[in-house]
């Protein structure tokens, strides 16, 4: 008998662990049984909704108000939520505010990415001086605070949607760098770099092929509990007047210039605060969920 | 790219021959300097491997034993072309690294198997495309990469319908360690260094990881650098074993000879720290004392001085050079006892230990 | 005249959660007081997981634990609050194989000897600091006084693996649960430490219960072997017994797999496959799939245990006599 076929044996009365799945097959599974993170991501995701279908939503104009309707209260036949100190419906600012809030929650944090990604990449594969020189200017911008960092950055720019999109993505290169480079940096020592790099491979397919596969997912996590703190500045950035101008509907611009009614109908002042408030809770408990779903060894 | 252009792999040719080792290692030197500081001014230097010569005949297997620091593991990653050598030269087959040989030549001749199943593959691919993955880079046509992959599967012990599509996480560390294998024999190696290969394994499953290993050399041709720290294993597995003690070679000779006479005081001492497999006769008195010296600041002359029982002044002061065992010019040892000339009360003496001392 | 320190009988430990595990299934073991016992076995055959039920050391959420452990007179499962932190460090106490993770990397070696006998006996700080003085000095860790004011990242692995044994120590426990403790050192500090155990044990009259994987080890350290597997003890008998006179399968498969005098070159009698998950409690003989001598019976029920002499066990249908030399031509031929 054939040494192959002995120790073929020996490994087919082994027991068999299930038949196998993709990575991503099985962080969906693990996901579906989460049940906080299934409802936070219902949430979000009907909220997506309704700010993309927005114009196809039957709503009022979110920007012309009527001045007799002024500050009507929650529950007002045909202002469900209510309207606002220049008599606009609050349930279609809501909504259309959302597209910007979300915007400038979401795009900023995909740039920062993108862009933070590779450069953490980068410095934490190759090393060296290219490591020093990234880390200690990324060091830098740790120095500052973020939301100073994006007062003045705006400040600088001028207020306006690209200017916010622009300074809060500055904003968050740099934590998305440092994650990216830590999480290269112990990759690259991991033994199986060592058997790409030996079987004569280029740097650049072992990046491809070997590392962004596996540092991806931690760094997307990261990036998904950084949308949350996105929506925050942004609606800061607006309530300072450095964002989104009026009579544009934005959370943050909605929340300042409701300020003034807060004695009169605090619910109404309120109400931009909640969505701010729940939205970017159910971001951060979705991206927590997201990352005990991913963490598949366990 | 290469001249295999959508064909299998083939083995490197021999190029020099019989005779002509398959490694020479001529005083390989590797620190690896200590970074404190803001931009990493370096504050001294651990000396992993420091003036090692060695070579690696054709088809034989080289056992290298030693303690933690002794640089064994740096030496194989020093062979293998995954750390840099400080100085000295690496000759593969006749060709040197760097000179005649570029580092993607040697790594068509060298292959190595590491010790942690898991962190050696990729956690996202299966274990098909892991083993696929470096003929491809090679030039072979993804069609032949896979179809060898699922052969080279089936070799190493794994029926490859049932194992090609699984994940690593879905094997056990024995299965994992056949796939590292496996991975390592698709490049088609002529050497493959398996460093602390099975260590981490169940003793049960280790003895059917050393059978596979021990067929797999005789059908491929295979010469082995193995790294262990059981010296079971080593002698079991070994035709010559290199011992290496805070970056350097004590001794190395062939295992009958050395296992007969163990010449350097470290390798007796070694050997003598194996717990006996005798309830009636067990060890009484532990044959050092403490624990190996840091290697960034090895102690002069004779590394071994400052734990070895039959120091003298000379061996704090002179590093002693390697010198023939009983007139026998495989067997080397360095030690001031075996120089008559050295200034050592015991120099020339007929030998410290004997086997079964 | 030998005393019994631990009886535990009919040890069963059952973790739940995404996969059930049946870790320990029917366990008994007894032990006297001033003997050194090894539990031998694999990675996944349970010997931690008895090491730490007998400590109350399992998460109580996710775990199942039957049968009885009683220690000297006390009932260790009944233990709460106060009596189980007084048995846990005072009574028996447990070292690990990781020191660096076992030793708080705060505090001194000297504090944290101190801390746990002020805990345990009521000592003043300055007694309690000469006891942990006394404890280095025993360990035989050169320059005691300074080492006392050491922290463990200051220490050598051999160094931090002295101190954790004379943190176990300190308060003269009945019993050390010992988890392969050596097995992370160097091979001429394993048998430094290994001596040392052996040496302390003797002057303090304490039990040991030492868990390894290899049988090397268990020959130097201990006065009798239990051969764990799957979550059971397959064969139990002194240190002699078990080397000379194996008479499981499996234990005789471990010894092959030891090289100790495997013939250079030769085929190694490999026990071929792996462990059993164990998701299901064992109705029939676990090691029955691995086994060449495999007969109908293994299959059906769970094996006999025989008893060929005083505190000699063996579960298996082939337990009753030694092995002769006839026998294990079959196992030799069934290996190739």
């Amino acid at each position: 008998m054939s040494v192959t076929a002995e120790t073929t044996m020996e490994i087919a009365r082994e027991e068999v662990s299930g038949s196998s799945r993709g990575y991503w097959h099985e962080v969906f599974r693990r996901l579906r049984r989460d049940p906080v993170a299934m409802a936070c991501g219902t949430l979000i995701l009907l909220l997506l909704a309704a700010v993309i279908l927005a114009p196809w939503l039957a709503l009022q104009d979110p920007v012309t108000g009527s001045m007799i309707q002024r500050l009507k209260p929650v529950g007002t036949p045909g202002h469900l939520l209510g309207t606002d100190e220049l008599g606009r419906d609050m349930l279609s600012r809501l909504v259309y505010g959302g597209r910007l809030t979300l915007l400038l929650g979401l795009l900023p944090v995909l740039f920062a990415f993108a862009i933070g990604t590779a450069l953490g990449v980068f410095a934490g594969y190759v090393g060296g001086i290219f490591n020093t020189v990234i880390m200690r200017v990324v060091d830098i911008f740790f120095a500052f605070p973020s939301i100073l960092l994006a007062i003045a950055i705006s400040g600088a720019l001028g207020a306006g949607i690209v200017n916010s999109l622009v300074s809060l993505t500055i904003v968050f290169i740099p934590p998305i760098t440092r994650v990216a480079e830590s999480v290269t940096a112990s990759v690259r020592s991991l033994e199986y770099v060592d058997a790409a790099r030996i079987s004569g491979a280029g740097p650049l397919t072992v990046v491809r092929v070997h590392v962004l596969g596996n540092v991806l997912s931690p760094i997307f996590v990261y990036a998904t509990s950084l949308t949350s703190v996105s929506m925050i500045l942004a609606a800061g950035l607006s309530f300072l007047g450095l964002g989104v101008r009026p009579p544009e509907p934005e959370w943050g611009l909605m929340l300042n210039t409701l300020r003034t009614a807060i004695y009169i109908d605090p619910l109404i002042a309120a109400l931009p605060g909640v969505m701010i408030f729940l939205t970017s809770l159910c971001l951060n408990l979705l991206s927590d969920g997201l990352r005990s779903a991913m963490n598949v060894k366990d | 790219m290469t001249d295999q252009q959508g064909t299998d792999l083939n083995a490197s040719p021999d190029r020099g021959g019989p005779a002509q080792p398959l490694v020479i290692a001529r005083a390989l030197k590797r620190y690896f300097p200590i970074r404190k500081g803001l931009f990493g001014r370096g504050k001294g230097a651990v000396q992993a491997v420091d003036d090692v010569s060695f070579t690696v005949r054709k088809g034989e297997t080289l056992g290298i034993v030693g303690e933690s620091g002794c640089g064994k593991s740096t030496t194989a990653r020093l062979l293998v072309g995954l750390a840099d050598i400080d100085s000295g030269d690496l000759i593969f087959d006749g060709d040197k690294l760097g000179a005649t040989l570029t580092h993607r030549e040697l790594w068509a001749g060298v292959q190595m198997v590491f010790q942690d199943s898991y962190a050696s593959l990729n956690p996202r691919m299966t274990i098909e495309d892991t083993i696929a993955f470096g003929p491809k880079m090679r030039g072979v046509a993804a069609k032949q990469a896979h179809a060898a992959a699922r052969d080279l599967l089936a070799r190493v012990g794994l029926a490859p319908e049932r194992f090609a599509g699984r994940y690593p996480h879905e094997l056990s560390g024995g299965q994992r360690q056949r796939v590292n294998i496996a991975r390592a024999l698709a490049m088609r190696p002529r050497l493959i260094i398996l460093d602390e290969a099975v260590s981490a394994l169940d003793k049960s499953v280790e003895a059917q990881v050393l059978n596979l290993l021990a067929d797999l050399k005789a059908e491929f041709g295979l010469t082995y650098v193995f790294i262990s720290h059981d010296l079971n294993v080593v002698r079991f597995i070994s035709d010559r074993i290199m011992v290496m003690y805070l970056g350097e070679v004590v001794e190395i000779g062939p295992v009958e000879s050395l296992w007969k006479k163990r010449a350097h005081p470290y390798t007796a001492a070694l050997f003598a720290a194996m717990p006996s497999m005798d309830p009636d006769n067990r060890t009484e008195v532990p044959p050092l004392a403490g624990d190996p010296p840091n290697p960034i600041n090895p102690p002069s002359g004779c590394r071994f001085h400052t734990r070895c029982r039959f120091a003298e002044e000379v061996c704090a002061t002179m590093k002693p050079a390697a010198r023939p065992v009983d007139g026998e010019a495989a067997h080397m040892a360095a030690c001031h006892v075996l120089d008559p000339r050295s200034g050592h009360t015991m120099a020339g003496a007929p030998g410290l230990e004997t086997a079964d001392a | 005249m030998r005393e019994t320190l631990l009886e535990i009988s009919g040890l069963n430990v059952r973790f739940s959660g995404a996969r059930t595990v049946h870790a320990v299934n029917d366990l008994s073991l007894s032990l006297d007081t001033g003997e050194v016992l090894t539990i031998l076995g694999e990675s996944g055959s349970g010997k931690s997981v008895t090491l730490k039920a007998l400590l109350r050391l399992l998460p109580e959420k996710r775990t199942a634990i039957g049968g009885s452990m009683k220690l000297d007179g006390i009932d260790v499962m009944g233990l709460k609050g106060r009596a189980l932190s007084d048995y846990r460090g005072k009574t028996v106490s447990m070292i690990f194989q990781e020191p660096a993770l076992a030793l708080d990397p705060v505090y001194t070696i000297g504090d944290q000897i101190a801390e746990a006998v002020r805990r345990h006996t009521g000592a003043s700080r300055a007694q309690a600091m000469d006891v942990a003085l006394d404890m280095l000095k025993r360990v035989r860790i050169p320059s005691a006084e300074q080492r006392l004011r050491n922290y463990p990242h200051e220490m050598s692995g051999g160094m931090r693996q002295r101190a954790m044994v004379a943190l176990a120590l300190a308060c003269r426990p009945r019993l050390l649960l010992a988890d392969e403790p050596t097995t992370a050192l160097d091979a001429t500090v394993q048998i430094q430490v290994l001596l040392l155990l052996r040496e302390l044990q003797k002057e303090f009259g304490m039990s040991i219960i030492f868990v390894t994987h290899d049988i090397g080890v268990a020959v130097e350290i201990s006065d009798r072997i239990a051969v764990m597997y799957a979550g059971n003890i397959v064969e139990e008998g002194s240190a002699a017994e078990i080397i000379r006179d194996p008479r499981h399968p499996y234990t005789r498969g471990l010894l092959a797999a030891n090289l100790h005098d495997a013939e250079r070159g030769s085929r190694l009698e490999a026990i071929p496959g792996s462990p059993p998950p164990l998701a299901t409690k064992p109705d029939h003989c676990s090691f029955a799939p691995r086994c060449p001598h495999v007969t109908p019976a293994c299959l059906k029920a769970l094996p006999p245990v025989f008893r060929p002499g005083p505190r000699r066990r063996v579960a298996c249908v082939l337990g009753e006599r030694a092995f002769t030399t006839a026998q294990q031509v079959p196992v030799h031929e069934a290996a190739q």
